[in-house]
């Protein structure tokens, strides 16, 4: 029984830290909205990033920057890929593992951009990096679209705690 | 206090509406009209929309030499042309990136394309500031209707950026067919991914 413990407490330990190698998932757009509207009082800071895109990979450290500088709190990182998913494997995997990526990554997988950037927000015009910072209990909410230094995503971040 | 509300209202909406605009989200609507350019094309000759007297309209196209989809609509764009061009609409494509920023997109790289279109660069890049734009490629269709020139569609060429031959929906030919008809496009806006235009870093 005691060991069935530390099972457990090892899948959950390892589900918290997704260090070694993590797996890209591939999802659609309803899995991404289901997790953008669900109720909860965390804060999720979503950024839409590509492999392709400089000024994505640029600002991706401050992403990982400000996750980790809040893993005490109910804050959130998620980097969802517009990599083509014919990239998984050939770029995108290569590249998170390359970075050591620590927070949560997934590959969108819609060819028609015009069938869901609106339901993210209406004002974005498609241009990445774009990023999302929401609290779905709070009712709190703040887009940009473009790229963040760590001082304007820590400020951004700030207002939510 | 009903000759007070629509003022408060009016301000409220004003104070409203400078948190929810942005920058991005100035320029052109469909049904705005165009202001015409004076762009300097790859054959060092300057280029306006009014120098083409028989054009019914133009395509205009914001690209570049160096965002990855910019290079898969490439072709597209260039068939476009060939489509269109005919028919009274021809491609004007406009480099709006500062090559401070991309040099893969200096005037000199952009010499390098071979299109029987104009390919301008958008030094200033205040062209790309009125119209709105914010990414590579952005599209807009401008119908003329006398001396001007009004927005018509605004957006992408069509669904499936990685690969044409599995385009289901092709939104700006079936918004020119509309238009080329005399009637509004009933897709008159689409979205797209794109690389964001690159500014010139404030001094």
């Amino acid at each position: 029984m005691l060991s069935f413990k530390y099972l457990l407490l090892g899948i959950g330990l390892s589900a918290t830290l997704p260090s070694f190698g993590q797996q890209v998932a591939v999802i659609k757009f309803p899995e991404l909205q289901k997790r953008l509207t669900r109720q909860t009082d965390t804060t999720y800071v979503v950024n839409f990033w590509a492999t392709w895109c400089g000024p994505c990979v640029k600002e991706l450290p401050n992403f990982e920057q400000v996750g980790s500088a809040n893993a005490n709190k109910k804050v959130k990182v998620l980097l969802v890929s517009l990599d083509y998913a014919s990239q998984l494997d050939k770029k995108v995997k290569p590249f998170v593992k390359a970075r050591g990526l620590k927070s949560e990554v997934v590959l969108l997988n819609e060819p028609d951009p015009n069938s869901w950037l609106g339901q993210v927000d209406a004002q974005w015009t498609g241009s990445i990096p774009f990023t999302l910072i929401i609290n779905n209990k709070t009712k709190q909410r703040a887009t940009f679209e473009q790229e963040l230094s760590k001082a304007e995503l820590t400020a951004a971040l700030r207002k939510f705690l | 206090m009903k000759r007070i509300l629509p003022l408060s209202l009016l301000c409220f909406a004003l104070l409203l509406s400078s948190f929810i605009l942005r920058p991005q989200s100035e320029g052109y609507q469909v049904g705005d009209k165009a202001t015409d350019f004076k762009l300097k094309n790859i054959d060092g000759k300057m280029v306006s929309l009014a120098d083409n007297k028989t054009a019914k309209g133009y395509i205009v196209v914001f690209t570049c030499n160096t965002c990855p989809y910019a290079k898969a609509y490439e072709a597209r764009i260039i068939a476009l042309n060939q489509k269109y061009a005919a028919q009274g609409y021809p491609v004007v494509a406009i480099n709006p990136n500062d090559p401070g920023v991309a040099p893969g997109d200096s005037y000199a790289a952009m010499q390098t394309k071979k299109y029987a279109f104009p390919y301008l660069q958008d030094e200033s890049q205040k062209i790309a500031k009125a119209y709105g734009a914010t990414r590579t490629p952005q599209l807009y269709v401008l119908q003329r209707q006398g001396n001007d020139f009004v927005v018509s569609y605004i957006g992408a060429i069509d669904d499936n950026s990685e690969d044409a031959t599995l385009v289901k929906t092709k939104y700006v030919e079936n918004a020119m067919t509309e238009i080329m008809a005399g009637k509004p496009a009933t897709t008159n806006s689409t979205k797209a991914i794109g690389c964001t235009i690159k500014w010139k870093k404030q001094a």
